[in-house]
């Protein structure tokens, strides 16, 4: 098939930029540990309330400056919904849903995920400024669903 | 184009402006609404009109305008239809305006509040999901009328190339029956029995992975017959010719086999479905830029070559050359061009890690109204100004053509005030599909509240666009002066180039396209079966 030179070279630059790319988002997400949150755990959505660690949602030191933070959603509203973290602690988020789908997002960090029946998802962020943070839920889940939130203290 | 086929083309036309005008209208509503300058009545709740907004703007408008565009193609490029084919479209068209019909009165009752990408476990009446299955059905129809008036032109055309709008044609139905594979099983074997409470539960990842199988590729069901415009028809407009035939086919058939194999990267925040399976996906999604490298040099090479003949100097001198007041020009070269930001918006929305700052946020709203509400809506607007009175047999008159120019002109000026809003506040973390978001006045929120009033200007400015286009639309097709409107196609620059009779084998690229699919979702769909959770029952919270 005949091609114009200028096209090869241009599909020949357009390719090695790509390969470049992919290079570079596979060694950070696989390399670096920043593959987006997909977790495997498995979790009865009608028995959230008796499953661990759920039957205990809210914050624990699991360590120097670490945190495990187990939250449950349900339309229209997270467990716990005020929570206070120290400064520059590392939190593991570790939630699930009740009932439909929903979004777990803290505004302007890069914590988000999806939050679906029937798994548990998780994700790791270090808090490195104090304010007051707003997780909200970022996946439509009924006519409540512009309500749903919850406040987080850094401090 | 005779009279019959004009028929069947123009009803089409006209359920997609009936659906763009009241999915448009809804559309201001709601920018309206989160900026917070009105509240809709207690009888109507902002999530049905988004519902009704989404369903009849990315299914309904852009289905019936693609096949009123499809039609009119094949017939123009291949003669008209059998009279057996002819009702087979016809029959195609009837399931899908009853599909329509029903899917918006059930919304319309607020029984099918889920939006249109209708996730589990919200339940909507069985009804919706029935509508949405003859909406696709009716399709099907079409498609087979398609096909088969290309294969008796090759059996009475043997060793001839095909015409490329016949081709191009029927490379995007083919994409399209292989994405709804997805769609369609979900819908039947997963939400019409759970929402008749013959099986008790859905397994929701599974209900995800098949839309989505089906959802990414839809947005190149959109696209691709915008492209058989700026490939074929625009250079005719402009009195150029086509770059390289052989290069357009294969960019389409790159199309087919990339487009579809890769819908995690729309579920790439989601449990259940592992790391390395998404990563797989990404790459593949990636792999769709080649064909779209290809198209912006042959449309740019076709553009200089036309410029530069009619006298452009210099680097960009031939820029000035083009038509510029030409609407059937400038309305799909504009869709082209906000189509660069448009797709660099795409690929950070695909780039695994670089997805986990936007997802969800409004600022996948803005991309969208950047593709499918900009870059496909400006080429369909273009398209309309010409086919529209071509099959009714009237002329585009200069005033007409000057009145479209501001009509395309004020589009891109919302589109560009709203989608710029919307990028802007996704990345503070705004997020898509809430009805209001001050959240009791929090700080971080209360940063996004210009944003919505930019977006609600962006909206208004959209809509009186919109009410232009359609009175252009009406006068077109009932008012403006009899006589014959140009159905502009294309030819090839050098005509005595060879054509690979591979570009026309259909077994080997529709089998290149199923090879890849089961390698991206054999092993992570059965994993997703076999390692379900409990499904889950429905909900109604609405």
């Amino acid at each position: 098939m005949h091609m114009h030179k200028l096209e090869k070279v241009w599909l020949i630059i357009g390719v090695i930029t790509l390969i470049a790319f992919l290079t570079t988002v596979g060694i950070q997400a696989f390399a670096s540990g920043h593959a987006p949150p997909s977790d495997l755990t498995k979790v009865d959505p009608e028995k959230v309330d008796e499953t661990p660690p759920f039957n205990e949602p809210g914050l624990k030191k699991v360590g120097e400056n670490e945190y495990e933070l187990v939250m449950v959603l349900q339309s229209f509203g997270f467990t716990p919904n005020k929570v206070e973290i120290p400064h520059g602690s590392t939190v593991k988020f570790i939630v699930t849903s009740k009932d439909v789908v929903h979004g777990f997002e803290i505004a302007g960090t890069r914590v988000n995920m999806m939050v679906t029946p029937g798994h548990v998802n998780s994700m790791t962020y270090t808090f490195e400024e104090k304010g007051e943070y707003l997780i909200l839920c970022n996946e439509y889940c009924g006519i409540g669903h512009h309500m749903m939130s919850a406040e987080l203290e850094v401090k | 184009m005779n009279r019959l086929d004009s028929r069947l083309s123009l009803a089409h036309f006209y359920v997609a402006f009936a659906a763009i005008g009241v999915g448009g209208l809804f559309g201001l509503f709601q920018t309206l609404v989160r900026s917070e300058m009105i509240t809709l009545p207690s009888s109507i709740n902002y999530y049905q009109i988004l519902t009704a907004h989404g369903v009849l703007m990315a299914l309904v408008f852009t289905t019936f305008f693609i096949y009123g565009f499809l039609y009119s193609s094949i017939v123009r490029t291949t003669g008209p239809f059998t009279s057996g084919r002819r009702k087979v479209a016809w029959i195609g068209f009837i399931s899908m305006a009853i599909g329509t019909a029903t899917a918006v009165i059930m919304i319309l009752l607020n029984k099918a509040t889920v939006l249109y990408t209708f996730y589990a476990p919200l339940e909507a009446h069985p009804l919706f999901y029935i509508a949405l299955a003859l909406l696709v059905v009716g399709t099907y129809f079409g498609a087979f009328a398609i096909f088969g008036q290309y294969r008796q032109w090759r059996k009475e055309h043997q060793g001839e190339k095909t015409p490329l709008l016949a081709f191009m044609a029927v490379a995007t139905l083919v994409l399209w029956l292989i994405a709804t594979i997805g769609v369609v099983l979900t819908v039947v074997l997963q939400f019409i029995p759970w929402s008749l409470g013959i099986s008790e539960t859905i397994n929701i990842t599974l209900s995800r992975t098949l839309f989505w199988y089906f959802g990414h590729p839809l947005v190149y069901f959109w696209l691709l017959p915008a492209y058989m415009a700026w490939y074929v028809i625009v250079p005719k407009i402009i009195g150029g010719k086509i770059f390289s035939d052989s290069l357009v086919r294969l960019a389409f058939l790159l199309f087919i086999l990339f487009s579809i194999p890769v819908g995690f990267h729309h579920q790439l925040l989601e449990p259940g479905i592992s790391e390395g399976w998404k990563f797989v996906q990404v790459v593949l999604t990636f792999a769709v830029i080649i064909p779209s490298l290809m198209t912006a040099f042959s449309l740019f090479a076709t553009f200089e070559m036309r410029g530069r003949r009619l006298g452009g100097k210099r680097l960009f001198g031939w820029f000035k050359k083009l038509p510029w007041k030409d609407v059937r020009f400038f309305a799909p070269f504009m869709g082209m061009l906000i189509f660069i930001p448009a797709g660099a918006g795409g690929i950070i929305n695909a780039s695994n890690q670089l997805n986990q700052i936007i997802h969800n946020t409004i600022w996948v709203t803005g991309h969208f109204h950047l593709t499918v509400g900009a870059t496909v809506a400006l080429t369909f607007f273009g398209i309309s100004y010409w086919l529209i009175p071509h099959l009714k047999g009237r002329k585009l008159t200069k005033k007409m053509n000057g009145i479209a120019l501001y009509q395309t002109v004020i589009w891109i000026v919302g589109m560009f005030v709203m989608s710029g809003a919307m990028h802007y506040s996704g990345l503070l973390g705004n997020p898509r599909r809430t009805q209001v978001t001050n959240y009791g006045d929090h700080a971080v929120a209360s940063a996004w509240g210009p944003y919505e009033t930019a977006m609600a200007i962006g909206g208004s400015l959209l809509f009186i666009s919109l009410v232009l286009y359609l009175i252009l639309m009406i006068n077109l097709a009932f008012f403006a002066p009899k006589g014959q409107e140009e159905f502009p196609v294309g030819v090839e620059a050098d005509q005595s180039l060879k054509h690979p009779a591979i570009l026309e084998n259909w077994k080997v690229w529709v089998g290149i396209a199923f090879a890849l699919i089961l390698f991206a979702y054999t092993i992570p769909v059965i994993d997703i079966i076999q390692n379900a959770p409990p499904g889950s029952k429905g909900f109604k919270f609405w």
